[in-house]
């Protein structure tokens, strides 16, 4: 298969209706325009859910069959893109659910504590520099990175899906199989462990 | 989530929401979920605890540092499927 040979007739499938049409029609430039033009992004979000790259891979190429076969089901009342970024967090989340369980660490010693009479054990401050600014150190970066790697996992991949990949409440909990409140309780308990965590760290930097 | 904001302390004479309450909500009041009521009174607790403003703000960043380093790993290869990898996706579907 050439791989340019979408590449070399621009425009071609630009209009999605004549893509969506053409894949639907079994043309093979279709599916090959498909893959080389929205392959990319896709590998990058399965890259962000799964943190070993051959499951990346192999999650991107499932998602692509899946999405493949049911091509003539899709009824472009969302956009292409939409419709394919969501196979793929669906694939990947199929392959999270099939590697073995491991215990996972409480989130709990990660929040923030009260007193008895509901107020904060500590005193909070302002950063020393905005987040716009403390996001050009490669230190922060890689901070912030190990950070939320080492989240437990249920509620690293709600942050994820919501912050990361931008889905919505209802959507996370229709693919996460769980209420949309507990949505909302475990983005906000991802968001305030990893707060919790870098909170000292970047007072120190 | 709890649905309704209620613990609530004495301060300088007057009942103000615990801190508690309004980190534990933050969620819903950053995403514009709360009542009026609950808003009020949580924007009440704000006026008077600083160090509440400050979890909101550090809170609020938390969000935009963790958007901009997921989004952008710096460390992985180009988002470029490579010639192999296609031409594994689209052989599969003609398996």
């Amino acid at each position: 298969m050439n791989r340019s040979s979408a590449a070399r007739q621009p425009g071609l499938f630009e209009d999605e209706a004549v893509l969506v049409a053409a894949l639907r029609g079994g043309d093979d430039r279709a599916f090959e325009f498909l893959v080389v033009h929205y392959g990319g992004r896709m590998l990058a979000t399965s890259r962000r859910l799964l943190r070993n790259e051959e499951d990346a891979k192999d999650a991107l190429q499932e998602a692509f069959i899946q999405a493949f076969r049911a091509v003539h089901r899709f009824e472009g009342l969302a956009q292409l893109s939409t419709w394919l970024h969501r196979i793929v967090i669906n694939s990947c989340l199929m392959r999270m659910r099939s590697r073995k369980a491991r215990p996972e660490e409480s989130i709990e010693e990660m929040l923030p504590r009260f007193a008895e009479d509901g107020h904060s054990v500590k005193e909070y401050q302002d950063w020393p520099e905005s987040a716009e600014r403390m996001i050009e150190r490669r230190e922060v970066r890689e901070l912030v990175r190990a950070t939320i790697e080492r989240l437990p996992e249920t509620h690293r991949t709600v942050l994820m899906l919501r912050d990361i990949e931008e889905l919505d409440t209802a959507t996370v909990a229709e693919l996460l199989g769980i209420t949309e409140n507990a949505v909302k309780i475990r983005l906000h308990r991802a968001r305030q462990a990893l707060r919790e965590q870098i909170d000292p760290r970047l007072r120190e930097a | 989530m709890k649905t309704r904001i209620g613990k609530t302390a004495h301060y300088q004479g007057q009942e103000y929401l615990v801190c508690e309450e309004v980190i534990t909500f933050l969620l819903e009041y950053l995403a514009g979920e709360l009542s009026g009521e609950e808003q009020h009174e949580f924007e009440r607790h704000l006026g008077v605890c600083p160090s509440c403003v400050s979890y909101l703000k550090t809170y609020q960043e938390t969000v935009k540092l963790g958007k901009a380093v997921a989004a952008t790993p710096p460390s992985a290869p180009p988002e470029d499927l490579g010639s192999d990898l296609v031409k594994a996706i689209l052989a599969a579907r003609t398996r």
